[in-house]
């Protein structure tokens, strides 16, 4: 296994992106039908909306971008696997937060934006930042303090920054980032870009004051602001039914409208930020509420299995994971072989 | 105060006009209408304000100083024959503030009741029906998620005015503005600049009580990536306003609750301060007093009596909270050899214990006597007049701690 391979902390870039590159290339053969067929398919679960109606659940997509969908999110996934034995080497230090389990979320939100849009989420960015063009060495180079990390090594894990793809980070006070993000959606109104602005934030930070102060503003202003609560079920070891006296984070606007995405399925994530930003141009604020799962425990000093069952996990690894359900659709409507998904 | 301008109307011919002309009345009651052009009356901050102390023109400052209220001042005054126009502090700051609008369209002002209401100290009157709600925001009581907003809306490229109604308001918006505001500079590698006013009043004084009182310097000043300025003349209020929004770093600016309705003459054409520079307000040679805000008007009240006494003391507004201006502090410093503080900062952890330190690390060897500071007392701001005045430093201090210092 190449991870293994960690011989001095020079050589572990690359040591880590050739196997990963090396399956990337896999993948680039011609492929049985046309790449730009569009395949409709719908989502397994339904959406549920408040105050407003739902999209439907009938998502058009094509081969290419089922693949790319894939290739992404596999990078992210080995991404963070590798993360997680470069912290136990003690090559990264402080804190990590991986996001595995949660590659739809980043990987779905990318297919209906642009780089004009703007993403601010909390600390586990990393595969965000991917996800809005970062390289793998610039968060390598970051996470282990080096200059050529996004932040130049002055970050590092929870301080990932790409203003020129409008990905404004990585914030590591909880709740922080949802004023700015309202900041950026203000911006993005006074100079009249017609973008939106999504900010990212967790079941935990859903219960801070200062994202319905936010809100309220936002409301208010009609800004093209989308709060998107990332709900893994979990804040740090403390259980969303332990935390929150209604765990409806999608209702818990009120006044402004909300939707609960399966958060592990990425076409229906990629429904409903379509959604999400159209109505955000027309209407102002939005609350998508992503139903979705993380691997690791919060992170690497928490081994996840204090408040949860193993079994718990291994069950949404079966039965959810985003990636098998992309190779299952993959290989369902012959786009590639088996063994080019591997 | 009414009464005392009537009088003088009675006695000199009134040019017609509105009463405003009877302000100017005040100044020229000892000199002849024809002698108007001189710049006699000017409070101008370097310099000539014993000059103005002297005459009866600045009775108004002199009944600032032991009450809490200032003198209700009209609106400014364009006068053909002198130059520059006279104005307050207030007005002041919003010319400032709407030059800087009107240069830059991204300049924009958000905070409770700016807009519609004019803002709860006049700062932004008429600026919302002139720019636009869009650029006059009028915000909900929400200061950690505005301060917050303001901070993420330069990340765009806006340049935010964020005004706290006081000062002690903005501890609720601590965490953006020591986390967001001063450090995303850094954490970023420099990819984003965060070019945010925050500013607002605070301070002693109108027996406001303990919680609206207060003075938080000392808390920021060790918030890393921001800077600190305090104005205290309309002149040096109008300029560093210009200056903070066309700073590039994220800039609060300390205002003073008491010091709104100070008038002056200030020029009419452009200029911009510098934010890192201290004003020299009275060269001496015995000892150096260095202060700022509201306490620039206690020290120079003390000075009076100090000169009247045969010392000669060297009066330096700061102005530059963070970082200190120590080339002008230094240069005064080895002229005088003695140095007093003067300030209305709390006693523990404020601006005159930084100073201190960073004083006796840089000019030890010039200094013939320890370094004193005068400060607040570490106590709540009562609600009691008297015994509000008596927790912050009276002129009576100011002079025992200079014949201490000199002797």
């Amino acid at each position: 296994m190449a991870l293994s391979r960690l011989a001095s902390s020079s050589t572990v870039g690359s040591n880590l992106i050739k196997p990963i590159t090396a399956a990337i290339s896999l993948h680039h053969r011609p492929i049985s039908s046309d790449a730009t067929t569009t395949l409709t398919i719908e989502t397994s679960l339904p959406f549920t909306a408040h105050n407003c109606s739902p999209p439907s659940t009938s998502v058009t997509t094509t081969p290419s971008e089922l693949l790319s969908f894939f290739r992404t999110m596999a990078l992210m996934r080995r991404m963070e696997i590798a993360a997680d034995s470069l912290y136990k080497s003690k090559l990264i230090r402080g804190f990590c937060h991986l996001y595995d389990g949660q590659e739809a979320v980043a990987v779905g939100m990318e297919a209906s934006t642009t780089k004009k849009d703007c993403i601010i989420t909390a600390y586990r960015d990393h595969c965000t930042f991917l996800g809005r063009g970062g390289t793998l060495i610039e968060v390598y180079s970051e996470l282990m303090g080096r200059i050529d990390g996004c932040s130049k090594g002055k970050g590092g894990s929870m301080h990932f920054y790409k203003k020129d793809s409008g990905f404004y980070g990585g914030h590591g006070i909880v709740g922080a980032q949802v004023p700015l993000g309202c900041g950026l959606a203000f911006g993005q109104k006074y100079l009249k870009d017609e973008s939106v602005t999504f900010a990212l934030y967790g079941d935990g930070a859903a219960n801070q004051g200062q994202l319905f102060e936010a809100l309220n503003i936002a409301a208010l202003w009609d800004l093209p602001a989308i709060l998107v609560c990332e709900n893994n079920h979990y804040g740090m070891g403390t259980a969303e039914w332990r935390a929150a006296k209604s765990p409806a984070y999608y209702k818990r606007g009120d006044y402004v409208p909300g939707l609960k995405v399966d958060g592990m399925d990425v076409l229906a994530v990629k429904q409903a930020v379509k959604f999400a930003k159209e109505h955000a141009l027309q209407n102002g604020p939005l609350i998508l509420e992503m139903d979705t799962y993380r691997y690791h425990g919060h992170s690497m000093s928490d081994p996840g299995s204090t408040y949860r069952t193993r079994d718990e996990i291994s069950g949404v690894r079966q039965e959810r994971d985003p990636i098998e359900r992309v190779r299952k659709l993959i290989l369902s409507h012959d786009i590639a072989t088996e063994k080019e998904l591997k | 105060m009414a009464t005392l301008f009537q009088g003088l109307a009675a006695v000199t011919p009134l040019s017609p006009s509105n009463s405003i002309e009877s302000n100017k009345l005040l100044f020229s009651s000892r000199r002849s209408l024809s002698e108007r052009k001189g710049n006699n009356f000017v409070v101008r901050s370097d310099a000539k304000v014993n000059k103005v102390l002297k005459s009866g023109a600045a009775r108004k400052h002199e009944l600032l100083i032991p009450n809490a209220v200032a003198t209700q001042g009209s609106s400014s005054v364009a006068s053909a024959s002198k130059p520059g126009h006279e104005l307050l502090l207030f007005e002041a700051l919003r010319e400032g503030l709407e030059e800087e609008m009107e240069r830059d369209p991204t300049v924009c002002v958000m905070g409770e009741d700016v807009g519609h209401y004019g803002g709860s100290y006049k700062v932004t009157r008429n600026l919302a029906e002139k720019f636009g709600d869009l650029r006059v925001l009028d915000t909900p009581i929400a200061e950690n998620a505005f301060t917050g907003m303001g901070i993420g809306a330069a990340m765009t490229g806006l340049r935010p005015i964020i005004e706290g109604m006081n000062m002690g308001f903005l501890l609720l918006a601590f965490n953006q503005i020591s986390n967001n505001c001063g450090m995303l500079h850094y954490t970023s590698g420099g990819q984003f600049k965060i070019p945010v006013v925050i500013r607002g009043p605070g301070g002693v004084g109108r027996q406001l009580g303990a919680e609206h009182s207060q003075r938080l310097e000392s808390y920021f000043q060790s918030i890393p990536g921001i800077q600190m300025v305090a104005c205290s003349t309309p002149y040096n209020a109008k300029g560093l306003m210009k200056a903070a929004i066309r700073s590039d770093n994220p800039v609060i600016l300390f205002e003073h609750v008491l010091l709104y309705n100070l008038k002056e003459r200030i020029p009419d054409e452009e200029y911009v301060l510098s934010l890192e520079e201290a004003e020299m307000v009275r060269p001496g040679e015995h000892v150096t007093i260095l202060t700022y805000s509201r306490m620039r008007y206690h020290v120079m009240q003390a000075a009076k009596t100090l000169v009247n006494k045969g010392y000669d003391p060297e009066v330096i507004d700061i102005r530059s909270l963070k970082p200190f201006d120590l080339h002008t502090i230094g240069n005064s410093i080895k002229k005088t050899h003695r140095v007093l503080i003067v300030e209305e900062c709390m006693r523990t952890g404020g601006i005159g214990a930084s100073l201190t330190a960073a004083i006796t690390e840089n000019f030890h060897d010039y200094l013939d006597a320890p370094i004193i500071c005068l400060s607040s007392q570490d106590v709540p701001t009562p609600y009691a007049g008297t015994l509000e005045e008596w927790t912050v430093v009276q002129p009576a201090q100011i002079v025992t701690a200079v014949e201490q210092l000199c002797q």
